[in-house]
């Protein structure tokens, strides 16, 4: 049993590191894109679309992954792609954070009226279809890389503020915030310096998941042909075009497919590795 | 009766959100610079033209007046009229409704047979590679959304190995002796098999996208309590009067795990049915979710808000049920 | 040939230290045998492997554990279980959760006797009622519709020990099933399990730590510490003069039976450290 035991925990180690890998990877991609792309990724050349990936027959191999349908070299579109993904999961991610969780500890902490407005909101807002309200967000406000982290962070704000509410419920009951006020602290500084601390591995995990979740709102609304303008390279836009020409041209979706797809599922498996790492009972 | 008092507690907590839900969507909709109905119109369209039709809309007058227009009609069953289809919105909707419907629950079937299966499995090979396995299964499931496993199926099973339909409700040179929008239902109720192949064949790839994290999450959780209920006294206790493991499994630990699960699943259900609305684009599946996506795209308000709303009541309905449910399964709420 | 017969038994929990060193032990047809010891000395291993419900965790290393002369160990699983669950049963120590909260009580008594022992529905719920009736509950016929939480505790333990003795077997094992009760609950059930055993002619293996108990309900006892069998003796013959110098402490440390005003000693620490290397030797 023990022996098991820690050969689950070796597995999920090895998850872990493989996802922050991944991640790291990503963001010298982005930070280093020009250099590293081998075209520029606006350049089109209609004379040379739909060419297929540097193994089948027919390709021209300094396009490496094959163009799309305007010729664009699919690779560099990646690259640069993971520009906007990265800056809407970071930006975005660490806004609705600290509005959510702000809001969820105020509530949880506080209770009273501020509890009842904040729960209220957060019913309304749990009979949303998210995706749709969304759409709907960026159809008011436009298309763009700050319209698209604006409805991340109105929509996604409940995800932090529901779990630290409940959170910061329980741990305000407990002896040792009751003694921290005893000893003189102030409602304020109580809930700062005794619960924030407590909560913060949640808030952690839960801000590694809403990255994740970032990239795919970005990737849904480029899909939807509502996020950047359609000639700035997007993961989704990518997959947007893919899916339309899927039978003339499978690559154009298979390769920004599977890069968007293991960006969401190591920010994922980052998150439930430090869950388990956090969390004592789970170990 | 703490039962009734609560019911009727919550059917107020509804209708406060749902109230809430309308006048947050008819607000935010209404701060979009630029006249929906001079989009509709031919370039030509004369300023005169303009202001009529937006007078025929109501559109002219304060957003307060507006909504309470719209307010009087809804209670009235009159949710306007949609301005690039020109008819009634309730009817619209309704009549796509029928697809969502027969989608999400077609995946919830499918979420609770394979999370029930894989859970029921894991515990009666626990601590095995077969629960590793699961486990494994699980976490990747759960760990991607609806959208990507959706453009997964449709690479994998739509191109790669073309065996089902990647796109439509229905083949659309097929003659349909329909009178209802409930297809599928319809289809097996007039023994017409052959249409009911061609409506799952075209259903089963978004339905499965739907199902596969649902289905994860039922898998984890039922498996997870009905682990912790295979340690109690009463399962041991059944263990020594000759029942087989599977049996107690399911008639001892089964009925006591499923609770909590129950109203998880609950709430992921409207998860789900919020997922419809990306993959029914992802599919061009013709379901409410597709005529959302439509309805933003054009700006065409009144129908915008009557989708939301319908959304609204579908989800706050899920919620109420499960409560119920959950109730009504628990003989010590039952019999309290 | 005795109806049990557990021939130098040893388990160990995988991977760690062992939790039963050679135990043997004998049970007659009808006899009450009561399996002495502190927690964490292995009684209740003991009644688990009896009764096939240790935990996944534990293997049984060695020995036997004879059945009316069939080594139940050496059975396929499948059988084993029918065959324990024919002829065994078990009395559980907390009634508040050996109960199934989500089921009546009426098929959990009846249900084993239809799928298992193959009686008629009809047959079952008629000795069902019988039994209740025997373990003094009033209105019987209302108490098998009704759900565990609708009873008390010692109602619930009434049931348990009416359905541990539905399909007459021929071996119970009580896991200290009074432990749980208040003190003047525990006498009533105990007046119960003693006279329903000897009515039903049923053998009992009785697991406690209460050596009042004992002197009540059993004819025999095994006292155990650490996993081994330190003294098997009559329980006549145990309060009389206990041979092992850690059964004597024991007795001595029980206020009740030498000096009630003397209040409650501790185990002597250098009985302990002598009964630890005793064991450990082997």
């Amino acid at each position: 049993m023990a022996d098991g035991r820690s050969q689950v925990r070796r597995r999920a180690g090895v998850r872990l590191w493989l996802s922050a890998i991944w991640l790291l990877l990503l963001i010298l991609l982005a930070i280093f894109a020009p250099h590293i792309a081998p075209k520029d990724p606006l350049e089109q050349d209609l004379f040379s679309g739909r060419l297929p990936p540097f193994w089948v027959h027919g390709a021209d191999k300094s396009f490496l992954l094959g163009t799309d349908s305007l010729g664009r070299d699919v690779l560099s579109r990646i690259i640069f792609g993971t520009r906007i993904a990265l800056a809407v999961a970071f930006i975005s991610g660490t806004l609705t954070c600290i509005i959510g969780a702000g809001l969820g500890l105020l509530a949880g902490f506080y209770r009273g009226w501020v509890d009842v407005l904040v729960s209220r909101f957060i019913d309304i807002w749990m009979a949303f279809p998210p995706v749709l309200f969304s759409i709907l967000l960026i159809a008011v406000i436009g298309p763009g890389l700050f319209s698209i982290i604006l409805a991340i962070v109105v929509i996604d704000w409940t995800r932090f503020a529901r779990v630290i509410r409940a959170e910061a419920m329980s741990q305000g009951a407990m002896d040792y915030v009751a003694s921290a006020r005893v000893a003189g602290r102030g409602k304020f500084g109580t809930m700062l310096r005794e619960i924030l601390p407590n909560v913060l591995p949640i808030i952690v995990v839960l801000l590694t998941l809403e990255m994740g979740i970032a990239v795919i709102v970005e990737a849904i609304l480029s899909f939807v042909n509502l996020s950047i303008s359609t000639d700035d390279p997007t993961w989704g836009g990518m997959i947007s075009e893919g899916r339309t020409s899927i039978h003339q041209a499978w690559w154009v979706l298979v390769f920004p497919l599977i890069t968007l797809f293991l960006t969401v599922l190591s920010f994922s498996q980052l998150g439930e590795g430090l869950k388990d790492r956090f969390d004592p009972v789970l170990r | 009766m703490a039962l009734l008092q609560t019911l009727l507690l919550r059917l107020v907590t509804t209708a406060v959100t749902l109230f809430g839900v309308a006048v947050i969507v008819f607000f935010v909709i209404r701060v979009v610079p630029g006249n929906p109905i001079a989009m509709m119109l031919p370039p030509g369209a004369t300023q005169a033209d303009i202001d009529q039709l937006t007078a025929l809309y109501g559109l002219d007058k304060s957003i307060p007046q507006q909504f309470l227009i719209w307010g009087l009609g809804v209670l009235h069953g009159d949710f306007g009229t949609s301005i690039t289809l020109r008819q009634p919105v309730l009817a619209l909707v309704l009549g796509r409704l029928p697809a969502t419907l027969e989608l999400s629950v077609m995946a919830l079937v499918m979420a609770v047979l394979v999370g029930g299966a894989a859970a029921l499995t894991g515990t009666r090979l626990r601590a095995t590679k077969v629960e590793g396995g699961i486990d494994i299964a699980n976490g990747m499931a759960l760990s991607v959304p609806d959208f990507l496993w959706g453009l997964v199926l449709i690479l994998v099973f739509g191109v790669l190995v073309p065996v089902f339909q990647i796109s439509g409700r229905v083949t659309p040179s097929l003659q349909l002796p329909f009178v209802t929008n409930f297809y599928l239902v319809e289809s097996i109720v007039r023994l017409r098999f052959d249409l009911t192949k061609d409506l799952l064949s075209h259903m089963f790839l978004p339905a499965v996208a739907l199902a596969i994290p649902l289905a994860a999450i039922i898998g984890q959780l039922l498996k997870q309590s009905l682990k912790e209920t295979m340690h109690l006294d009463y399962v041991t206790l059944a263990r020594t009067q000759g029942y087989s493991e599977a049996r107690v499994i399911w008639r001892e630990a089964l009925p006591n795990a499923i609770l909590p699960t129950l109203t998880l699943v609950g709430v992921q259900f409207t998860f789900l049915i919020g997922g419809t609305v990306i993959i029914e684009r992802l599919f061009s599946y013709e379901g409410l979710g597709n005529m959302a996506i439509d309805a933003v795209i054009n700006r065409d308000l009144p129908l915008i808000q009557g989708i939301v709303i319908l959304f609204a009541v579908i989800f706050t309905g899920v919620n109420l049920v499960v409560d119920l449910t959950y109730a009504a399964l628990n003989p010590r709420l039952r019999h309290g | 040939m005795n109806y049990l017969s557990i021939r130098n038994l040893s388990a160990r929990v995988k991977g760690g230290g062992p939790l039963l060193r050679d135990v043997s032990l004998e049970v007659a047809a009808g006899e009450v045998r009561g399996l002495v010891g502190e927690s964490g000395a292995g009684k209740s291993m003991i009644g688990k492997a009896i009764l096939g419900i240790l935990p996944k965790a534990v293997d049984i290393t060695e020995g036997q554990i004879l059945l009316d002369g069939t080594d139940l160990l050496s059975l396929p699983p499948a059988e084993r279980r029918i065959r324990v669950g024919a002829s065994c049963a078990l009395i559980p120590q907390d009634p508040l959760t050996a109960l199934n909260p989500s089921r009546r009580i009426g098929p959990q008594i009846t249900d084993r006797l239809v799928h298992i022992l193959g009686w008629t529905r009809s047959d079952a719920e008629a000795r069902a009622r019988a039994l209740l009736g025997e373990v003094q509950i009033n209105d019987p016929a209302r108490v098998l519709r009704q759900y565990p939480h609708e009873l008390s505790g010692g109602m619930r333990q009434r049931i348990l020990i009416a359905s541990a003795f539905a399909a007459e077997p021929k071996l119970i094992v009580a896991d200290e099933p009074t432990t749980a009760l208040d003190v003047t609950v525990q006498k009533q059930i105990l007046k119960l399990i003693a006279g329903l055993q000897a009515r039903h002619g049923t053998a009992l293996v009785f697991v406690t730590h209460d050596l009042g108990v004992v002197s009540k309900v059993c004819q025999s006892l095994s006292v155990l510490y650490s996993g081994r069998v330190v003294e098997d003796t009559t329980v006549t013959d145990f309060f009389r003069a206990p041979k092992h110098p850690y059964s004597a402490a024991l007795l001595a440390a029980t206020p009740k039976y030498t000096d009630p005003s003397a209040g409650l000693k501790p185990v002597p620490d250098a009985v302990i450290a002598a009964v630890k290397a005793e064991v450990e030797r082997g």
